[in-house]
């Protein structure tokens, strides 16, 4: 059976201040939510408030308890210069390597900094998608990525909503979006927003 | 060598230089390698202030450095981009030159800190030093997946609703002693070539990070046991024989 959870009652965030139109919306488990919109409507600060880093300004955001939460920003993870591998990678963030898609198996003993742009972000993004986790939330995930990659991502997405983790994604990336979500809300800009 | 005389100052030295490297990986990994000439000037001043105060000036230096490890987090803010330690340095290097300047006793154990004194150190300083950098070492084990995950990913502990400031005060003490330690043991710049070129060394060859902490403690070991011997060979003194050769070392495998 689904438990919901994330209830969101005309939940407006921002940081300074409010940046979002009043939004509604419920999120059981094994759902994916997916979040879209022009940019500037607050996708991204709408996510942050999600996870506790941005501020909620009227509204109510209930979340179940003892959720566990995993978060993929924009930001890429800053490796540069580091001796750090995908395998050490993985094992910070407590995430499995099987399922990893065959362009990435064979550099898991890389040092991330010697990787490409999209192999370095899909090795970062699993880190976080594979952790244990119940509520997923990721910021753009496709960027950096090319047909394959998303395909593949699309594909462990969908297996990972199976298991029964909500998944919640911010993308302006219509056909992602329309591939893997099963609700998706459309951000409209806030008349509130200066 | 072996006698007493030199077998107590080796060991004492042998201890630092397996653990200085190591944190002088973690202190990179933060950007904070201006930590290592930070906490030494500043246990440099504590323990000029404790001996013109009629106190053990061992006390003096590892109390001034874990206050400024502790209270550094409450500054952040404001201290932002590494301008912590770079006060830290400053001010430091300041208290401790005016102190000699003015105290006949404290420019005699300022010069000896400055310059290091590694082949005076006896059973007591290896009675500190040894427990010390087990205990050290041990602590960057276990904080060593929070550092990292603090560098990788700095929203996870937000996410996961951990608290981040017991790992990092955590890790300012462990820096601002273990430096402390150092700096009274084998001097300043003595002290900073084990944290600076090991680190270096390892971040720009090694493979993983578990391999870069595992060469970076080879090359401090080697560096530290080659200069112990040359130095005591040639009669010089071992700080400056410690820099030379780890930056040889550097320029040619880095």
């Amino acid at each position: 059976m689904s438990a919901v959870l994330i209830r969101a009652t005309a939940l407006v965030a921002g940081w300074q201040r409010p940046a979002t139109a009043p939004l509604d919306f419920t999120l059981e488990s094994g759902r994916i939510l997916g979040l879209t919109g022009a940019n500037g409507v607050g996708k991204t600060t709408l996510l942050s408030a999600l996870a506790g880093r941005a501020r909620v300004f009227s509204g109510a955001l209930e979340t179940r308890p003892g959720l566990r939460l995993a978060l993929q920003t924009q930001d890429v993870p800053p490796v540069e210069g580091v001796p750090l591998c995908g395998r050490e990678l993985l094992a910070l963030t407590g995430a499995a390597s099987d399922g990893l898609p065959p362009w990435l198996v064979g550099r898991l003993d890389d040092r991330l900094d010697r990787l490409s742009g999209g192999q370095r972000h899909y090795l970062a993004l699993w880190a976080v998608l594979r952790s244990p986790a119940n509520l997923i939330l990721l910021d753009e995930p496709t960027n950096n990525l090319d047909a394959a990659g998303v395909d593949h991502l699309i594909a462990a997405l969908r297996r990972l909503a199976g298991s029964g983790t909500g998944i919640v994604v911010v993308s302006h990336d219509h056909e992602f979006v329309e591939a893997v979500c099963d609700q998706v809300i459309v951000l409209r800009e806030s008349a509130d927003v200066v | 060598m072996w006698s007493d005389l030199f077998f107590l100052p080796f060991l004492t030295g042998l201890c630092l230089a397996l653990v200085l490297p190591v944190l002088g990986c973690f202190l990179r990994l933060r950007d904070e390698w201006l930590a290592a000439l930070a906490y030494a000037h500043v246990a440099a001043a504590g323990a000029l202030l404790a001996l013109v105060g009629g106190m053990p000036p061992a006390l003096g230096g590892m109390a001034a450095a874990a206050l400024a490890g502790a209270g550094k987090p409450l500054f952040s803010r404001r201290l932002a981009g590494g301008a912590a330690f770079a006060l830290l340095l400053l001010g430091g290097w300041a208290i401790a030159v005016l102190l000699a300047a003015n105290q006949p006793l404290a420019e005699r154990l300022g010069h000896s800190l400055f310059d290091g004194q590694l082949y005076f150190s006896g059973a007591v300083q290896l009675a500190l030093v040894a427990p010390w950098a087990l205990f050290a070492g041990a602590m960057l084990l276990v904080l060593s997946r929070h550092l990292l995950l603090a560098r990788v990913y700095p929203d996870y502990f937000r996410a996961r609703q951990l608290r981040i400031w017991p790992v990092v005060l955590g890790f300012d003490l462990v820096a601002a002693l273990t430096l402390a330690l150092a700096t009274m043991t084998m001097g300043v710049m003595g002290g900073f070539a084990l944290v600076f070129v090991p680190a270096w060394i390892a971040f720009r060859r090694a493979r993983s990070w578990r391999n870069g902490l595992l060469l970076a403690t080879m090359i401090g070991l080697a560096g530290y046991v080659a200069a112990f011997l040359l130095a005591l060979g040639l009669d010089q003194p071992f700080g400056p024989v410690l820099a030379l050769l780890l930056i040889i070392v550097g320029l040619l495998i880095a």
